[in-house]
């Protein structure tokens, strides 16, 4: 739905794809790699309120706490816009995710083979929401020591789950990515397109 | 002459995060519109002058907004967080000043069109 006083100005649709992983594994990097400008930086300052009662604990004598989050846009055409959030790495920030998972194409996890185990909370979260993902394994410099079978086999990913290399830092290869997760997501939600 | 106040409750709140409030009177809703990160903005005719009641940033949002903007973006080019910016524009959007737009509602996530547009986009980088 298109509103306001005139039908003159077209708006581009946006659309979201998040890129998780743990801390470190190149999400930022990523975003600016494949993004048209250097990463924005976007912030929520969220009340106690609205965190949950289990992690009033984390924000302690604070009231209120700042939850920011990298991003880039990729203008597709006159009529698309896609937009790559970075998630908020702290788990205590997941309240945050369900706000950018809501109506996302899907996401990328990022994962770093020297510290494998940081993206299971990502892999579990999306599973459990049902949102598309892949996962990019990318190969710092002298870190590919892993099989992608391997991999796969430590993630317990399901074998219908995309799992690729990728440099995050190179914009054809995050391309590539980003190419990976739409495929898969069309074949998950909608029917087969392009090869 | 006053005395020195007491250091700790002269500062026991951050300007940083009394900017946003100020900016929008305390409000935390905007009044009209639901818009989430992505929600995109574009400014609707001209200008308006300093006579027209704006505050510096609801102009700023403005011309910021010649071009298809999300609150988001607009978030980040004004250094406020996005529930502020959202209340910014349910302002600009009560006076007709913007036109915006709710992506949740406009992506058909089983539309095969929005996927091969996707795709052709990015094979085109």
């Amino acid at each position: 739905m298109v509103f306001g006083r005139s039908e003159r100005p077209r708006l581009p649709t946006a659309i979201k794809i998040l890129i998780a992983g743990g801390f470190g594994a190149g999400k930022t990097t990523m975003v600016g790699a494949v993004s048209e400008t250097r990463p924005l930086r976007t912030e929520e300052v969220l009340t106690d309120r609205g965190i949950g009662v289990d992690d009033i604990s984390a924000v302690e004598a604070k009231r209120t706490t700042t939850v920011a989050m990298d991003f880039g846009r990729i203008t597709l055409s006159n009529d698309y816009v896609l937009y790559l959030f970075g998630t908020p790495g702290q788990e205590r920030f997941w309240f945050v995710w369900d706000e950018l998972a809501e109506g996302a194409l899907g996401a990328v996890i990022l994962a770093d083979t020297r510290r494998l185990a940081d993206c299971f909370p990502s892999v579990d979260y999306f599973e459990r929401r049902g949102t598309p993902f892949v996962v990019a394994v990318n190969c710092f410099e002298g870190a590919q020591t892993f099989e992608l079978d391997e991999v796969r086999m430590a993630l317990q990913l399901d074998p219908s789950i995309p799992i690729v290399m990728c440099d995050a830092r190179k914009r054809d290869s995050s391309r590539e990515v980003l190419i990976t997760l739409v495929k898969h997501s069309a074949r998950l939600r909608a029917e087969p397109v392009g090869t | 002459m006053t005395p020195p106040e007491d250091p700790v409750e002269e500062h026991w709140v951050d300007p940083e995060i009394i900017r946003p409030y100020v900016v929008t009177r305390g409000r935390t809703r905007p009044a009209h519109g639901r818009f989430d990160l992505i929600s995109m903005a574009l400014a609707v005719g001209p200008l308006p002058g300093p006579d027209a009641g704006l505050d510096p940033e609801h102009l700023r949002i403005l011309q910021l907004c010649r071009e298809p903007k999300s609150v988001a973006e607009i978030a980040a080019h004004l250094n406020l967080p996005a529930g502020t910016i959202r209340v910014l524009l349910g302002d600009l959007f009560d006076r007709e000043l913007v036109s915006a737009q709710e992506p949740q509602s406009e992506v058909d996530m089983r539309d095969v069109r929005m996927y091969r547009a996707v795709l052709d986009g990015l094979r085109s980088l």
